[in-house]
């Protein structure tokens, strides 16, 4: 009996952080189409609900019921295994992140390592489905986000080793308890940059939407998905992106920590301030997939391994040589 | 690579810029309408579906003089004229199939007694094809119902004709 209401608190405590994740993507969809628009003078999706709030549920009520298609050469298991895999792996990472000191799900003191594994792990997902799917554009695609992937994961880890180096810590509330007096952003302002630009990278957004190229590749890898299978990919990857944005605000913008340290900022809950600050990056996204052109492959490569990988590097001995001369070094 | 080229990409100064200018077009008005809810305006020379007049009287102006059938490039419509008891001559048929026409507007041009004219409707899709094929009783109903309109647009439009 006991046993039984363990398991029945734990799925309590998870429903009670992955439907409000769920609820949140599918208004993150809507914002994103709609500062889209905004910015090419469009109205956008106004329409289903309230200024159109609703337009993703209409949406996921129509994937529901489309009708699921597997094509025949395909390989059927791993076929239908990819969309799971990349929904689940975007939606797994959320629970070691702290909405304020004590609202997170699994407080693991090596939160970030996690963090980071996991969202290394997203790449399988498109992987298998470009593979599974047997056919040209799917494999092409497939092929180029893995590599994508793969190259600004790299950098991402060694801009991660500089906000470790001022913490001293892998848990994730200690990373946003180390910026009590000062945000990460304002010294380590180019790592928070190359950061943004590889979290473009690594969730596929313009200008680095390469493997969905949609005027070479059709859709990438999600060309021969429909139906709910298809709205998994998508949800997954918008899971992935808010996840991106949420990171960002942890290292860099104080996570769920107020601004200012004053009276009436300080009232409200940590979960409010960290909402905003992954909302104010998102926004940054959305701003950026309407003023960009797509990148060329080779760019792309130049760009992750020539510039961001040097460039984090020398900045991770510019933070270790910095801390050591000064004796800053964090001591727990 | 210039100094000023290498300063430009390092701090991003295109980019910036870039942001800074979508940022502002959020702010500006909406170029797009609302479709269904809001309509565009429609010039009087738009050539939408078709619609066969009547006079005020009530007698029908197509005098089958055939100019229409004879100039439509489509060949979209069929007409057949018998002599009426009175002795003018009418139509008996007068069909056009919307889904031949390439809206060109030349039967309308054709029409020596403004009998046959494109109106300001361009929203009659249909669920079959059936529905297109319009008849001398769909095309004269569409000519009493939107006679205010037609009047008032080749009135307009009559000084550059």
């Amino acid at each position: 009996m006991e046993y039984i209401n363990i398991v029945f608190l734990e799925v309590y405590k998870i429903l009670f952080l992955l439907v409000p994740v769920l609820v949140s993507v599918a208004m993150i969809v809507w914002l994103d189409r709609r500062v889209w628009a905004f910015v090419q003078k469009r109205q956008g999706p106004n329409v289903v609900g309230p200024f159109g709030l609703l337009q993703s549920l209409a949406d996921a009520l129509k994937y529901i019921f489309k009708e699921i298609i597997i094509p025949s050469t395909s390989n059927k298991v791993i076929f239908i295994l990819a969309p799971i895999v990349t929904m689940t792996l975007a939606l797994i990472s959320w629970a070691v992140i702290p909405f304020s000191a004590t609202l997170v799900l699994a407080d693991i003191n090596v939160g970030i390592l996690y963090l980071f594994a996991v969202s290394s792990l997203g790449v399988y997902g498109i992987i298998m489905g470009g593979w599974a799917s047997n056919s040209k554009y799917p494999f092409l695609g497939a092929i180029r986000s893995a590599a994508q992937m793969v190259s600004y994961e790299v950098s991402i880890g060694v801009i991660i080793i500089n906000v470790l180096l001022c913490v001293g810590s892998l848990n994730l509330n200690d990373i946003v308890e180390a910026q009590q007096n000062l945000w990460f952003i304002i010294p380590l302002f180019p790592m928070f940059v190359i950061f943004f630009i590889s979290a473009l990278a690594e969730t596929n957004r313009p200008p680095f939407d390469l493997p969905e190229a949609e005027a070479e590749l059709v859709a990438g890898y999600q060309t021969e998905y429909s139906g709910m299978m298809y709205a998994m990919f998508w949800l997954g990857e918008y899971a992935n992106i808010l996840l991106m944005c949420a990171m960002g605000a942890i290292l860099f913008l104080g996570g769920w920590m107020s601004p200012i340290e004053v009276y009436p900022f300080t009232l409200v809950p940590g979960a409010i301030w960290l909402i905003l600050k992954i909302l104010l990056l998102f926004i940054l996204f959305a701003l950026v997939k309407a003023i960009v052109p797509r990148y060329r492959y080779d760019q792309l490569m130049r760009l992750g391994w020539k510039v961001f990988l040097p460039l984090s590097l020398t900045w991770v001995v510019l933070t270790s040589s910095y801390l050591f001369y000064f004796n800053l070094l964090p001591t727990n | 690579m210039k100094l000023s080229r290498f300063l430009k990409t390092i701090f991003m100064t295109d980019f910036v810029g870039g942001l800074v200018i979508a940022i502002k077009e959020v702010f500006k008005s909406k170029k797009t309408i609302n479709y269904p809810f809001e309509k565009g305006k429609i010039s009087p020379r738009f050539r939408g579906e078709h619609a066969l007049r009547r006079y005020p009287n009530g007698e029908e102006r197509c005098i089958a003089c055939k100019l229409c059938e004879a100039v439509c490039p489509a060949q979209a419509i069929t007409i057949e004229s018998a002599e009426r008891a009175d002795g003018s001559r009418k139509t008996t048929r007068y069909d056009i199939d919307m889904m031949k026409c390439i809206y060109c507007g030349l039967c309308e041009e054709s029409c020596p007694v403004d009998a046959i004219v494109q109106g300001p409707n361009f929203e009659f899709s249909t669920e079959t094809r059936e529905e297109l094929y319009y008849t001398k009783d769909k095309l004269l109903d569409n000519g009493d119902r939107w006679e205010n309109v037609l009047a008032a647009n080749i009135k307009a439009d009559n000084p550059h004709r």
